[in-house]
C-alpha cells in the first residue's frame, strides 16, 4: 500500500494555501497552477501532507491509499 | 470514548473534525449546526462566481455527505445551541436535547450585520447559501443594484452583478473601496478598477434610508441625493454568534477571548475557532479576531492539535491570508495591510502587480497580489519569514523586468 497525493488540476485556483503547509511537496507555476514537486507520500508525513491538502479553499488535494 | 462536540458547521468545524481524524483521534466527533443542512456547505463562492452560475441554488460542499460519513462525524444540523454549562460539560441545544463533551470546540462565527435601514422585500443581505439563493433569483432580473458597503462582500457582489449586466452603484461612507483593509491610497487602485469595469461609485457618503414604493427602493444619501434600485445589497460587516454563550461564564469581547493556545479563558477543554475567537497574543500586545476562511481553517488544525496533545499545546501565530475575485482581477491579500507605508510593484494597467507593506519601515509585513502567482508565493514566505520589505520589492522588480511568456 502507498499513500500519493493527487490534485486536481483544473479545480486548482493558485491559493498557494499548499505551499505554505507543504513546500516540499507543492509549488505553483507561473499560471497559479499547483505542481507536485513529489506525490509519494511516506508513513511518517502523511498527517503533515493531508494538512496542508485539507488547506485547500477549492478541496484540490487528495491524499489516497494505492 | 471520549466526545469532542463542535458546534458550527462551517469551515472551521468542518476543517477540525477533518484534522482530528487526520490526526488519528479515535472517539465520537458530534458537529451541531444550526441551518438545515444535508452536508456543510463553504461561503466564500456565495459572494463571487456562484452568485450567478448555473450550478443550483444549493451551497458548494465543503465536504459531501459520503466524505462526511467517511470521517465519522456525526452531523446534528437544524438545530441551534442555546446555552453551555461549564460545570457539567454539556451544551444545551434549541429544542432542550443535552450534549456532553470531553472537549467543545466552538465554531459558530459570525452572521451579516443587519440592515439599520430595514429589511423590505427589495433589501438583501448576503452570508448564508440562503441568502444566496434569494439574492440570485432577483438578480438576472435586477436593472439597478446597489450596494451599501465598499468592504469585500460588496465589492464582489459589485463585480459579479456587473458581469451579467446591471447597473451597480456602491455607497460607502469611507473614501474608497476595502480601505479599511488595504489603506486609502491601495483602495483608489481598486476603485479605478470597478469605475473602469462601469460601475458608479458614490465614496464618503452615507444612507440615510430605504423605502420601498411598491416598484423599487429608493436609497436616501447623505448628500442628499436619492437613487431608485430594484435590489439592494447591505454588506455592512458581520456580528458575531455568542449570544448562546451569554449566561455560560465565557468571556465574551466581540467574539470569545481565548489565550494564544486557544482555549477560553479559564476552561482548557473549550476551544475556540473561525469568526468568533478573540485570541490574546502570546507576547501580551492585545487581542485579534479574523474573519478569513484560512484563519478559521488554520485554528481548526491547531485546535485539533491541541485537543490530541494538550501537555503539548502550540500557540496561534497566523499570518492571515484572504483571496478576493473581482473582474479579472484575483486579488490576493497576505499578513497585516491596512498600515500607509505601502509600495505598488507593477501597474494596474497590466492586470498584473502587488503593493508591499511594511509596519515598521524596515521588514515586508503585508501584500497585495493581484494576478501574480509567483508574486503571491514569495509574500507568504517573506511575511511568514519576517523578510525584509527593500529585499522582497527588489525580488519582485527583477520579475517584473523579466517579460511574462504568452500564454499562447
Amino acid at each position: 500500500m502507498t499513500v500519493v497525493v493527487k490534485a486536481d488540476f483544473a479545480a486548482c485556483q493558485g491559493y498557494a494555501n499548499c505551499v505554505v503547509g507543504a513546500s516540499d511537496y507543492f509549488d505553483i507555476d507561473d499560471d497559479g497552477i499547483v505542481v507536485l514537486l513529489k506525490t509519494d507520500v511516506p508513513e511518517s508525513e502523511i498527517q503533515r501532507v493531508k494538512d496542508a491538502a485539507h488547506s485547500c479553499p477549492v478541496s484540490a488535494l487528495k491524499v489516497v491509499e494505492e | 470514548m471520549t466526545r469532542t462536540v463542535i458546534v458550527g458547521g462551517s469551515v472551521g468545524g468542518v476543517k477540525a473534525a477533518q484534522a482530528l481524524r487526520s490526526g488519528d483521534f479515535d472517539g465520537e466527533i458530534v458537529i451541531v449546526e444550526q441551518e438545515h443542512l444535508a452536508y456543510p456547505y463553504d461561503k466564500p463562492p456565495l459572494s463571487k462566481a456562484h452568485l450567478v452560475s448555473d450550478t443550483g441554488t444549493d451551497g458548494v460542499p465543503l465536504v459531501s455527505e459520503d466524505e462526511l460519513s467517511a470521517l465519522g462525524v456525526t452531523w446534528r444540523s437544524g438545530t441551534a445551541a442555546s446555552g453551555l454549562e461549564i460545570a457539567s460539560k454539556e451544551i444545551v441545544l434549541a429544542d432542550g436535547e443535552r450534549i456532553s463533551y470531553d472537549d467543545l470546540i466552538i465554531a459558530t462565527g459570525a452572521r451579516a450585520r443587519p440592515s439599520p435601514w430595514g429589511d423590505g422585500p427589495r433589501i438583501h443581505l448576503l452570508r448564508t447559501s440562503a441568502d444566496a439563493a434569494r439574492l440570485r433569483a432577483v438578480l438576472h432580473a435586477t436593472r439597478r443594484l446597489v450596494v451599501v458597503g465598499g468592504g469585500f462582500i460588496g465589492a464582489e457582489v459589485a463585480a459579479t452583478a456587473r458581469s451579467i449586466g446591471a447597473e451597480v452603484t456602491i455607497v460607502d461612507p469611507l473614501p474608497a473601496p476595502m480601505s479599511r483593509a488595504l489603506n486609502e491610497e491601495i483602495g483608489q487602485i481598486f476603485a479605478d478598477k470597478h469605475a473602469a469595469e462601469g460601475v458608479k461609485m458614490l465614496f464618503a457618503t452615507g444612507v440615510e434610508g430605504i423605502e420601498d414604493d411598491g416598484t423599487r427602493a429608493l436609497v436616501s444619501l447623505s448628500n442628499g441625493e436619492r437613487i431608485e434600485a430594484d435590489a439592494v445589497l447591505v454588506g455592512i460587516g458581520a456580528v458575531v454568534n455568542t449570544e448562546w454563550l451569554e449566561d455560560s461564564g465565557l468571556v465574551i469581547d466581540n467574539g470569545v477571548v481565548t489565550d494564544d493556545h486557544l482555549r477560553a479563558v479559564g476552561a482548557d477543554d473549550i476551544h475556540v475557532i473561525g469568526d468568533v475567537c478573540r485570541w490574546q497574543h502570546s507576547d501580551g500586545t492585545g487581542s485579534t479576531r479574523l474573519e478569513h476562511w484560512t484563519s478559521a481553517a488554520d485554528q481548526a488544525r491547531l485546535v485539533a492539535h491541541n485537543v490530541l496533545s494538550p501537555e503539548n499545546a502550540r500557540s496561534y501565530d497566523p499570518v492571515e491570508y484572504v483571496w478576493s475575485d473581482q473582474y479579472d482581477w484575483r486579488i490576493q491579500i497576505v499578513g497585516r495591510t491596512g498600515v500607509t507605508d505601502s509600495q505598488l510593484l507593477g501597474d494596474p494597467a497590466d492586470d498584473r502587480f502587488a503593493v508591499a507593506y511594511s509596519e515598521d519601515g524596515v521588514h515586508l509585513t503585508g501584500a497585495v497580489v493581484v494576478n501574480w502567482p509567483r508574486a503571491l508565493i514569495s509574500a507568504r514566505r517573506a511575511v511568514q519569514n519576517h523578510e525584509n520589505a527593500a529585499e522582497f520589492r527588489a525580488s519582485l522588480e527583477r520579475m517584473l523586468a523579466v517579460p511574462v511568456a504568452s500564454a499562447l
